[in-house]
C-alpha cells in the first residue's frame, strides 16, 4: 500500500502542529514548508518513524530570495525518498534574510554534510553544529557567498553588452 | 617535515608531533594531487600515511568549479544543456536528455514515443562508454593496459554515433525541447547495427580478461568495500550503491522516457568492494545492449523525432528563412519571449554514477530563477576519506577509479 500524502500530512501535524504548513503537490512531489528551528526535530521524524521511513536524503540546497520579507529571505530546500513506497517529498524551510541560520542535520545523514558547506559556500547559511563548515567548491580566500542574486555573474563595468537589446532585463537575468 | 607543504597548525602537523611509533619510525604527509596522471581528474587529497599505510585522508575539491548554477541562472532554457554536457563528460547524451525531460516536465511536454525509444537508446550507449571507460581504466590501475586499449575503441564507435545525430563527440549538446534537433540517418542506425555486432564480442573479451584474472582479484576483492546502510547513508546512488546490495534504479523506480516499455534486470553485488562495482559494470553493459537491442525492435514506424511544440521548438532554420510562422517562432523562442508556468521541478534520471537530478524553480522568466543539479559524484566522494582509511597507498588508487568520480561533475 502505497503511502499516501494525507498519511504523511496527518502524522506531521499530530506531531508538530503548526511547525509543518502550506501542504501541496506540486506535479510528482509533494511538498511542504516548515519552520526552520524545527528542521532537525522533524527531519529526524520523517527518518525514524516506523511509517514514513524517509530514510534517503536526495539532496540539499539553498534558494535566495532577496525581495521577500527579511524571515524569509534564504530557503533550505530537502529532498527526501522512501525508498519502501518509492515516495518522494521536498521539504522547504525559510530563513531570515540578515542571518540566515539553522541546524545541521549531517549528523542524521552523513551525506548531507558536503551538500551543507556547498549551502554555507554560495549562500553564507550558517549550518549550527556543523562538523567543519567551510568553504567547499570555492576558494577559502573568497569573501563574498557567490549564488546570491546581487552577486554579479560578470563585471559590472562592461559597456559593450547592451541586454535591453537581448530580451534581458534587471529583474530576469 | 617540510612547512611549505603543510601549515604548523594543520592538524596532521599536530598528530605528527605528538605520535612515535615504537621503532622510532615517524607517521608521514603524502600530498596526493591535485594532478597526477593516477587520479584522472583533479582530485587532492592530503594523506596521513603510516608507511605505506593511510591513517587519514582530507580530500580538497573544487578545482574546476565553474559556477554552472549561477551561470545557468542567467541562460535561457535552451542554453543550459552546454552546461549539463561538461558534469560528467564520459556520459553528456544522459545529462542532455535528463535537462530536456526536466523541461518536457515542467511545461507538461508529451514526447512522442519513437523519440523517447531514441533517447534510451543514446543514453543507454552513453551509460555504456561511461561504465567502459571506468572500468577499463580500472584495469590500468592495477596494471593492465590491454584491456583499455582494446575496448576503448569502441568508444570511438559510440562518438561516430553521436556525431552523426548531433555533429559533436565529447560533449554532444544534444536534442531540444521535445525530441531530437533533426532526426536520425540511416548512417546513424547503420554503424548502431554494426556496434551491436561487434562491441558484445570486445566485450566478452575484456570481461574474460579480468573477471578471473589472479592479479585483478587480489588487487580488487576487499578493497574499499562499504556497507549497504553506510552507502544509503553517504548518500550512494548507481552502481557504487548496487554493488553494495541495494537494487535502487531510477530507470525502474521513477521510469521516464518509456524506460517501462523496456525488460531488464538491475544487477547487485554484495560486499560493495571495488571488484563487486566492478562486475556491477560489467553486468550493466550488458543490459544497455539488451535495451538498445529492444529499442530498436519496438521502434515505432515513421520519422517523428520530436514533440509539435512550436511555442518551445527551434524551427528549422529554411523555414524561418520562408516562413512567416516559423520565423516569428524563432524570434520568440531566440528572444525569450516565451512564458514558462512558474513551478518548482525535480527531475532524476539515472546517470552513468548514480542518480542525477535537476532542481529547477521558475518565476516566469526567461532563465531559470534557481537550477541546482544532483550530482551524484558529489555526494558519494565524501565517503572516500573513509574508504580508505588503513587501506595502502596504491589501494587509494584503484578505490578512486572504481567510485568512477568525474572531476567535472564533482566541482560543476
Amino acid at each position: 500500500m502505497a503511502l499516501e500524502n494525507t498519511a504523511i500530512q496527518d502524522k506531521l501535524i499530530a506531531t508538530f502542529g503548526e511547525a509543518v504548513y502550506n501542504f501541496q503537490q506540486e506535479r510528482d512531489i509533494f511538498s511542504f514548508e516548515i519552520n526552520a528551528d524545527q528542521n532537525k526535530a522533524i527531519i529526524l521524524f520523517l527518518k525514524n518513524d516506523p511509517e514514513l521511513r524517509f530514510h534517503f536524503l536526495t539532496d540539499l540546497c539553498g534558494i535566495h530570495y532577496p525581495d521577500s520579507d527579511v524571515d524569509e529571505q534564504f530557503a533550505v530546500v530537502y529532498h527526501l525518498h522512501n525508498w519502501y513506497e518509492n515516495k518522494r517529498i521536498k521539504i522547504k524551510a525559510f530563513l531570515n534574510g540578515e542571518k540566515p541560520e539553522i541546524k545541521t542535520i549531517s549528523n542524521i545523514f552523513l551525506s548531507s554534510n558536503w551538500m551543507e558547506r556547498e549551502t554555507f559556500d554560495f549562500y553564507g547559511v550558517d549550518f549550527i553544529g556543523h562538523p567543519q563548515l567551510k568553504r567547499i567548491l570555492n576558494m577559502d580566500e573568497m569573501i563574498s557567498h557567490p549564488m546570491r542574486k546581487e552577486f554579479p555573474m560578470e563585471d559590472g563595468g562592461r559597456t559593450d553588452k547592451d541586454d535591453r537589446f537581448f530580451g534581458r532585463t534587471v529583474d530576469n537575468c | 617535515m617540510s612547512e611549505l607543504l603543510l601549515p604548523p597548525e594543520h592538524r596532521y602537523a599536530k598528530i605528527i608531533k605528538e605520535r612515535l611509533n615504537e621503532d622510532g619510525s615517524e607517521l608521514s604527509i603524502l600530498n596526493l594531487g591535485p594532478t597526477h596522471p593516477a587520479t584522472h581528474g583533479i582530485f587532492q587529497n592530503i594523506l596521513l600515511m603510516d608507511g605505506e599505510r593511510i591513517l587519514e585522508a582530507e580530500p580538497t575539491i573544487g578545482y574546476i568549479h565553474r559556477a554552472f548554477e549561477k551561470i545557468a541562472e542567467n541562460r535561457p532554457f535552451y542554453q543550459i544543456t552546454p552546461l549539463t554536457d561538461r558534469m560528467n563528460y564520459c556520459s553528456s547524451p544522459i545529462n542532455n536528455m535528463g535537462w530536456w525531460m526536466t523541461l518536457e516536465k515542467l511545461l507538461n511536454i508529451e514526447v512522442p514515443k519513437r523519440a523517447q525509444y531514441l533517447r534510451v537508446i543514446i543514453m543507454e550507449l552513453a551509460r555504456i562508454t561511461d561504465h567502459l571507460i571506468c572500468n577499463s581504466i580500472l584495469g590500468v590501475d592495477t596494471g593492465a593496459y590491454t584491456g583499455f586499449l582494446y575496448v576503448f575503441q569502441f568508444r570511438e564507435k559510440v562518438y561516430e554515433i553521436y556525431e552523426e545525430i548531433c555533429g559533436a563527440r565529447l560533449t554532444t549538446n544534444m536534442g531540444r525541447i521535445g525530441g531530437f534537433e533533426r532526426d536520425w540517418s540511416p548512417k546513424a542506425f547503420e554503424l548502431l547495427d554494426t556496434f551491436l555486432v561487434e562491441f558484445p564480442v570486445a566485450w566478452k573479451e575484456f570481461e574474460n580478461l579480468f573477471e578471473r584474472n589472479r592479479i585483478f582479484i587480489d588487487r580488487t576483492v576487499n578493497v574499499g568495500a562499504i556497507t549497504a546502510e553506510k552507502a544509503m547513508a553517504y548518500g550512494f546512488t548507481g552502481p557504487n550503491l548496487r554493488a553494495a546490495g541495494v537494487d535502487y534504479d531510477v530507470r525502474v523506480a521513477q521510469p521516464y522516457s518509456s524506460y517501462d516499455d523496456f525488460e531488464f534486470n538491475v544487477p547487485v553485488g554484495k560486499s560493495g568492494d571495488t571488484y563487486d562495482r566492478f562486475c556491477v559494470r560489467n553486468a550493466e553493459v550488458w543490459e544497455s545492449i539488451s535495451i538498445i537491442r529492444q529499442a530498436l525492435a519496438k521502434m515505432p514506424e515513421g520519422n517523428e523525432y520530436h514533440a509539435n511544440v512550436p511555442d518551445y521548438y527551434l524551427p528549422p532554420k529554411e523555414d524561418v528563412y520562408n516562413n512567416m510562422e516559423s520565423l516569428i517562432y524563432h524570434f520568440k523562442i531566440v528572444m525569450g519571449e516565451v512564458p514558462v508556468p512558474v513551478a518548482e521541478i525535480y527531475h532524476p534520471v539515472e546517470g552513468g554514477n548514480g542518480e542525477l537530478g535537476f532542481y529547477l524553480v521558475t518565476d516566469g522568466s526567461r532563465t531559470p530563477y534557481r537550477l541546482h543539479f544532483r550530482r551524484p559524484c558529489f555526494i558519494y566522494y565524501q565517503a572516500y576519506p573513509e574508504m580508505i582509511k588503513g587501506a595502502l597507498l596504491s589501494d587509494a588508487i584503484v578505490i578512486l577509479s572504481s567510485l568512477n568520480v568525474i572531476a567535472g561533475e564533482l566541482d560543476a
